[in-house]
């Protein structure tokens, strides 16, 4: 069975100026135990799609149903059902550790006994035991993302939805996050998960769809994406600049490159990129050629996709940062 | 360990639950903001003063001479500004609530849906119990007293909680209706002071134009200081004295805060529904 699945979601923000299509008929299907990335630049309707599915928003047109509940018709439901934790870390920073774990366990219908055991087993899963009667204030970042991700998990909701988890966090804590969010997913739990880091998505997610202008416009899982963009690539950097064109032209007839397209050439960083069909065989006819030629090597590599090239072949345009809407 | 959800609660039992969760919420903040406990207080301390010994001289009470009159007069008009000015805690604190993320928080959570603004209501409601009792002591060192007893006395300061009350849910709906905490701190307020100046609180209506004493004696603001000063014994002049306003000043404020509640409190909830921050 499907833990989330929405077909159709439109959703049109009406402002004084302009008029905006956050979602523009988005299909999800996440079947439970999965974890999706939702990928795409600021502004793509992430955000929106997460609000629609967890009751914040009434979308304008479409379905949704988390674990079979509808989530306008059955909104209070599925609010008990799910956790949220978004990207601003939406806890009291007046309150400890302590008291805001409790007071959303309360507000969950726990006993206040019961809310309290629960807070306790939290801190102590998120190694915030010590500063369990610090208010928020005194937390740094990546605490306070781990409390509000703690805040989600009261409940033991089967479904997830993390807006954008490590937007603005220090390598370090975002991977104490990574983790925290693959210990959640050994327990069966169903997560929905936005980013813009495509590398965030490739570590987490068991499937990607990526979102743009309010659109899925590609889905499936990493590999699969990545072979969309085709195969490893090579990418030279010359010494000399005056070199580059004649290395260019060299490099595409020594590999037989039919298609001048597939090949690029920057001349700032005198950097050339060229198609590798044949792996690491090409790594060294390159450097053969090269050399024959007398042209001197900075720099060389094979280089495999990732998922920034998936986004600037599907949309033409890279994951630029856009205005949040 | 895995724990049940109750799911099975009366949404009346859950309401009242859910607001005294968050106003347990609101009470916890209160001591870690000294600051706003200051601010709250100064300014109508600084109002007393500069009524009392700047502006009091120059107003002269009809009826009453002598010196202290003025003061009499003019305790009743600041206990209730201080009581309208609660619109700013309640708009203020929701928006930055807003504008925190954790409106969205805590719309994702089952809870009623009058719950945020009821925990907030009450919260501040204690908070503004705990400034007027700085005020009495206030009036009481510039020379205020209350002449009908204890029990009238009472009554008049929970007139003025109840407005307080009233107020506090126009202050919501401001809160979640503006974009953040600094428009809301001036969204809440600045209608007030032309609402409390056009009122019998610091000059006596009698010595308003004509054309304004009507306005200013059916005013709401009017109608709480009238029922205060009346309760309290106070000098209390009405332009025109045999009006319902001067007639039945406890009746009309009471109907002005349960109109007042009937209106807003719907509208704030039902704002609540749909607002969203970022």
């Amino acid at each position: 069975m499907a833990a989330i699945e929405a077909t159709g979601l439109v959703k049109t923000f009406k402002g004084r100026k302009s008029t905006v299509k956050a979602l523009d008929g988005i299909d999800l299907d996440v079947p439970e135990g999965t974890v999706l990335g939702l990928l795409g630049p600021n502004g793509a309707g992430k955000t929106t799609a997460v609000r629609v599915l967890t009751t914040l928003l009434r979308p304008d047109a479409g379905t949704a149903r988390v674990l079979g509940h509808d989530v306008v018709k059955e909104a209070d439901t599925v609010r008990g059902l799910v956790g949220l934790s978004g990207q601003y870390a939406a806890v009291d920073e007046l309150l400890t550790g302590r008291e805001n774990l409790w007071m959303f366990g309360r507000l969950y219908r726990l006993p206040s006994d019961q809310a309290k055991r629960r807070a306790e087993e939290l801190l102590a899963t998120f190694d915030l035991t010590d500063a369990a009667d610090r208010i928020l204030k005194t937390y740094s970042g990546g605490m306070r993302r781990r409390l509000d991700l703690a805040g989600s998990l009261i409940a033991h909701p089967k479904v997830l939805f993390l807006d954008e988890p490590t937007t603005g966090l220090d390598p370090r804590s975002r991977l104490d996050l990574w983790q925290i969010i693959r210990d959640r997913v050994s327990e069966g739990v169903t997560i929905l998960l936005t980013t813009q880091y495509l590398e965030e998505a490739d570590e987490l997610a068991d499937s990607i769809a990526v979102v743009d202008h309010g659109s899925v416009i590609a889905r499936g899982t990493a590999d699969e994406l990545k072979s969309k963009v085709g195969g490893e690539r090579i990418e030279v950097v010359v010494h000399d600049a005056a070199d580059l064109t004649r290395a260019l032209e060299l490099l595409t007839s020594a590999l037989g490159i039919a298609d001048p397209e597939a090949t690029s050439l920057e001349e700032h960083s005198r950097r050339i990129t060229v198609p590798a069909p044949g792996g690491s065989s090409a790594l060294v006819e390159v450097i053969r050629t090269l050399d024959a030629a007398g042209i001197r090597i900075a720099d060389i590599g094979l280089r495999r996709p990732t998922l920034d090239d998936v986004f600037l072949t599907l949309t033409g345009h890279e994951a630029e940062q856009k205005e949040s809407i | 360990m895995s724990i049940e959800v109750p799911a099975r609660v009366s949404p009346v039992a859950r309401a009242v639950s859910d607001a005294g969760i968050l106003a347990w919420r609101s009470l916890k903040r209160i001591p870690r903001t000294p600051d706003m406990l200051i601010y709250a207080t100064i300014q109508p301390i600084m109002f007393v003063l500069l009524f009392a010994y700047v502006f009091g001289n120059a107003i002269p009470i009809p009826g009453f001479p002598g010196p202290r009159a003025y003061r009499e007069f003019l305790m009743a008009g600041i206990f209730a500004q201080t009581m309208a000015f609660a619109v700013a805690s309640a708009s203020v604190g929701l928006a930055d609530d807003m504008s925190k993320g954790l409106i969205d928080r805590f719309r994702s959570l089952p809870m009623a849906r009058s719950g945020v603004i009821a925990g907030r209501v009450v919260g501040d409601l204690v908070f503004n119990a705990f400034v007027m009792l700085i005020m009495v002591l206030c009036g009481f060192i510039v020379g205020w007293r209350w002449h009908n007893g204890f029990g009238q006395a009472l009554a008049a300061f929970a007139i003025l909680l109840l407005f307080a009350f009233a107020m506090l849910w126009v202050g919501a709906l401001i809160g979640l209706s503006v974009g953040g905490p600094e428009v809301a701190a001036s969204a809440g307020l600045i209608w007030l002071f032309p609402l409390t100046f056009l009122s019998n609180a610091f000059v006596p209506t009698p010595q308003l134009p004509s054309a304004l004493q009507p306005v200013a004696e059916w005013n709401p603001i009017s109608s709480i200081v009238a029922a205060c000063r009346h309760l309290f014994g106070n000098p209390s002049p009405f332009a025109s004295p045999d009006g319902f306003p001067a007639q039945h000043p406890v009746w009309l404020s009471l109907i002005w805060c349960a109109a007042i509640i009937a209106i807003f409190a719907p509208l704030a909830v039902r704002k609540y529904r749909s607002a969203t921050g970022h």
